[in-house]
């Protein structure tokens, strides 16, 4: 199959223009509703909203990047909020670097923990971030750097199935305790917070954080077309027999390693994007992004949703986040009840997720 | 005594004192407490002078109290109660409580509380203070309490003039205790390092060779320095010769103290990781299964813990024992509980295990946070298990990790032996190698199955109850051991038992060793790091499992 039918294909799928119809009703209508449409009005969506909305398709990037090598290559990475938050620091960067003499110490040049800490130079680590594309190469490089490290290390030693898992899940734990220390240089324990303003652009208004939920559906859309791209390709049925006998596609000749070496570099950059996405649109970003647990629960929207759809991975995003913010809301104490039973649930019951649940019910009838 | 010296004067009120008291038995040791308390409350209307007077006349009863209330004096923790002029020592004196906890100067025993408005506070001035501060040791110096009498020679140790030196001597002659005596030399060794007499000063030095108190390391490198003209503060050649030997031998065995220190602390850090982790190599490397909730279940130990010591207040010292079968019962029941109704339904499916495991410690530390609270339980030590073990002045164990230690030897013991000797053992081996074999030669796989789980988690429970005892109890317990626990199953070699053991131990001591260089958080990060590296080289862990049915993990 050839590239242009590649697309062909791709666009040919009910599912995929589903999605992205989907996607693009809701970046044209939220915007309207929330900015055009006065606040007395019914239909209006409070900036709340918005933030929400915005919050929820960051993570169903992460979702998609997950699902990408979980669902189509069998690599389970409990690590991939390492990348998300590796995007998430270096547009913290910048987005510090931004706020300049307006912080509360009022130094030109040093944020404000760092005048806390009395250092007087800048460390050589953040040269260059005061400029939005210096940043977004790193939002691309840092993640994409320590996969491929990380991935060349693991692949290289035939390092698979649950060891994988559990080495992620290592270095997220490794990371969260060296971002928590101070002399780290990235604020330590609180992180960054208090930003000002994107590319000139207020961060408080409720056009930027519009634009910045647009530009976010429009990522969100490129991801799955990408990913929807690689498990289409003839790279991608490489993929999945890696995922179905990883031993067999090696004796037929085809280069294992790279094949998961890339795919999981690139599902690093996307997480990395939506890390960077997220940043100014929830305002804060400290180590608790790094936490184990948080690699653990884009799994689990990856699970609900359904593994291997991709569409189901940013629907059980939505989901669950939609749940979580509810139910934290309304009724704290049982949260991590309900969340624990959605696990044992959909890995016991509903190994497929709600996205296989739709076939099911198709043949029932 | 004080009896005697009462009844000689003849007062009335004494005789009637003593009359009363007769009639009960041990009236001697009553009254002279109620001598001494009286005392003590004079405290209360006396000047700083009389205060002074009252304290020797404290001193001079010899009662075993008088030390106790000079050190209370000294903290300000000495009041007398307005009702009644009763002395009180209160338990704690800080400013924000508004309520002291009293206790009875003559015997330390608590004697109710009071709210601080109706206590009256004894206060010093300087000069009280420095007579109690150099009465203490002298008083303690003659208790007939070894331990109290080695305290008060050490403390004396780091200020020594003419009238300590002189009280030294004194005691020297008629000490019989064996440790005091080698710390009164050592002081006595210390106070001849100022005597004009080189040989004097020479043989102070040769006492002091083997010597490891730190006031000795201080003062025998003070021999070597210079005055700012250049000239040596000792000016004899000989006695700087021998006292750099000395430093020399005490720098050598002081190294030699703190690699075994630190090896002991690897291998107290070591066997806590190792106990924590050596229910995962059942589950995990026997079964196969990523028990996720495993940190959960070593928390459930835990708060069995906890349970216990509410369940049997008097009897904490013994809680400990009760406390290692109940956790492995109620850990052990609950891994079965998890197997039959959550993990049998995905063999076969590693990383499903995972996560349906993780849906398990969500619902086990929110279930914990309801019945418990958010907070931490507060575990009581057995006193048995607190306390140090004092091998030397820069050497000593702890008592509560040298029995983790002791308790992690007997769990693998007891798990080789059950593995190796047993019935059940043969049957959970031969599964594990070959599942389909052993049931064609009659295993009932299921069976096996559900008490191999119930066996990996009630091990995690027993591991609970040691870490009760060394660190807090509360939801976050597991997860601060879980990916600990599987960095040591990981790095000895799944399924090896022997490779956990050896495992935990080896990153135990790593961590220790990399502790002074790198910090706790660093250190602890470069050690995740050396095992993402190892893993690399070795992706079956120290000790790969061999057979055919590795091939399948």
């Amino acid at each position: 199959m050839n590239e242009r039918s590649a697309i062909a294909a791709f666009f040919s799928h009910r599912a995929n223009l589903g999605f992205l119809a989907l996607l693009a009703s809701v970046a044209i209508l939220a915007p309207i509703l929330n900015l055009a449409v006065p606040e007395s009005s019914p239909v209006h969506l409070s900036s709340y909203v918005v933030g929400l909305i915005g919050k929820y398709l960051c993570y169903a990037i992460l979702a998609i990047a997950v699902d990408l090598i979980w669902g189509f290559c069998g690599i389970l990475s409990l690590g991939h909020a390492v990348f998300f938050a590796l995007g998430g620091y270096a547009m913290g960067m910048y987005l510090m670097r931004q706020i300049g003499s307006r912080g509360v110490y009022g130094h030109a040049v040093l944020p404000d923990f760092m005048v806390f800490l009395n250092w007087d130079v800048l460390p050589w680590f953040w040269y260059g971030f005061d400029r939005f594309w210096f940043a977004l190469i790193m939002v691309v490089v840092v993640p994409a750097a320590l996969a491929g490290l990380f991935g060349w290390l693991a692949f290289r030693s035939r390092v698979t199935g649950v060891y994988f898992s559990i080495m992620t899940q290592a270095l997220s734990y490794a990371l969260l305790l060296a971002f928590f220390r101070n002399d780290m240089g990235f604020g330590g324990n609180n992180g960054f917070t208090d930003f000002k303003e994107l590319l000139g652009f207020d961060l408080q208004l409720d056009s930027t954080r519009a634009a910045l939920l647009v530009a976010t559906i429009i990522v969100l859309a490129a991801s799955y077309s990408a990913c929807r791209m690689i498990a289409g390709s003839r790279a991608g049925r490489v993929i999945r027999s890696i995922r179905d006998a990883e031993s067999r596609t090696r004796f037929l000749g085809f280069p294992v390693e790279s094949y998961k070496l890339w795919l999981f570099v690139f599902s690093a950059i996307l997480a990395g994007l939506a890390g960077a996405l997220y940043v100014p649109q929830v305002g804060i970003i400290n180590p608790s992004e790094f936490a184990p647990i948080n690699s653990i629960e884009v799994v689990i929207w990856v699970l609900v949703g359904g593994r291997g759809t991709l569409y189901g991975a940013a629907v059980g995003a939505v989901l669950v986040n939609y749940l979580k913010t509810f139910l934290t809301a309304a009724m704290p104490e049982v949260w991590l009840y309900v969340l624990g039973a959605i696990f044992i649930g959909v890995t016991v019951l509903l190994p497929r997720g709600l996205a296989g649940l739709w076939p099911t019910l198709n043949r029932d009838k | 005594m004080s009896k005697a010296v009462s009844l000689s004067e003849w007062r009335p009120i004494w005789l009637l004192l003593a009359v009363f008291f007769l009639g009960f038995s041990g009236s001697s040791r009553a009254q002279t407490d109620d001598a001494f308390r009286v005392l003590v409350a004079e405290f209360s209307a006396a000047n700083f002078a009389q205060k002074q007077v009252i304290a020797e006349r404290l001193l001079d009863t010899g009662h075993l109290g008088v030390r106790d209330v000079f050190t209370a004096l000294l903290d300000s923790r000495l009041f007398v109660r307005d009702r009644d002029q009763q002395p009180f020592i209160v338990e704690s004196a800080d400013k924000g409580l508004s309520e002291f906890t009293l206790l009875d100067p003559a015997s330390l025993a608590v004697a109710g509380s009071a709210q601080t408005g109706q206590l009256s506070r004894v206060i010093t001035n300087n000069q009280l203070r420095r007579f109690l501060r150099n009465a203490i040791p002298r008083f303690s110096l003659s208790s007939p309490d070894a331990d109290i009498r080695l305290d008060a020679v050490r403390q004396m140790l780091r200020s020594l003039d003419a009238v300590t030196i002189q009280l030294l001597r004194d005691r020297a002659d008629e000490e019989t205790d064996e440790r005091v005596s080698y710390e009164i030399d050592t002081a006595l060794a210390l106070a001849a390092l100022d005597e004009t007499d080189p040989r004097r000063r020479l043989s102070a030095v040769a006492t002091l060779a083997d010597r490891l108190n730190p006031e000795v390391f201080n003062r025998l490198s003070g021999l070597l320095d210079r005055a700012e003209d250049g000239s040596f503060v000792e000016p004899s050649a000989d006695v700087r010769s021998a006292a750099g030997e000395a430093l020399h031998d005490i720098e050598r065995e002081r190294t030699f103290y703190s690699v075994i220190e630190t090896v002991f602390f690897g291998l107290s850090l070591g066997s806590v990781l190792a106990l924590a982790a050596i229910g995962l190599t059942v589950t995990f490397g026997v079964m196969g299964v990523i028990n996720m909730a495993h940190g959960e279940l070593i928390m459930l130990g835990a708060y069995t813990t906890y349970a216990v010591q509410l369940a049997m207040p008097e009897h904490i010292n013994i809680s400990v024992l009760v406390a290692i079968p109940a956790a492995f019962l109620v850990a052990g029941s609950a891994g079965v509980l998890i197997e039959r109704k959550i993990v049998r339904f995905l063999y076969g499916r590693p990383l499903d295990t995972l996560l349906a495991t993780f849906g398990v410690s969500m619902v086990l530390q929110q279930l914990v946070r309801s019945v418990f609270t958010a907070n931490n339980r507060p575990v009581v030590t057995p006193t048995w298990m607190s306390g140090t073990l004092q091998i030397n002045e820069v050497f000593s164990l702890t008592y509560n990790r040298l029995y983790i230690i002791l308790l992690t030897l007997m769990v693998f013991g007891a798990l080789l032996a059950v593995l190796g000797r047993t019935r059940v053992g043969l049957e959970i081996r031969a599964v594990s190698q070959n599942r389909l074999m052993a049931r064609a030669m009659g295993v009932r796989s299921q069976w096996v199955d559900a008490l191999t789980f119930g066996l990996g988690s009630g091990i995690a429970g027993v591991a609970g109850v040691a870490l009760s005892q060394i660190g807090n109890v509360g939801p976050n317990l597991g997860q601060s051991y879980i990916i600990d626990s599987f960095m040591v199953v990981v790095f000895g070699g799944v399924g090896n038992i022997w490779g956990t053991f050896i495992g935990g131990m080896l990153l135990g001591i790593l961590n220790k060793i990399l502790e002074p260089f790198a910090g706790a958080v660093l250190g602890k990060i470069f050690v995740l790091v050396a095992v993402i590296l190892f893993i690399q080289r070795r992706p079956r862990g120290l000790f790969p499992q061999a057979g055919r049915s590795a091939e399948g993990m």
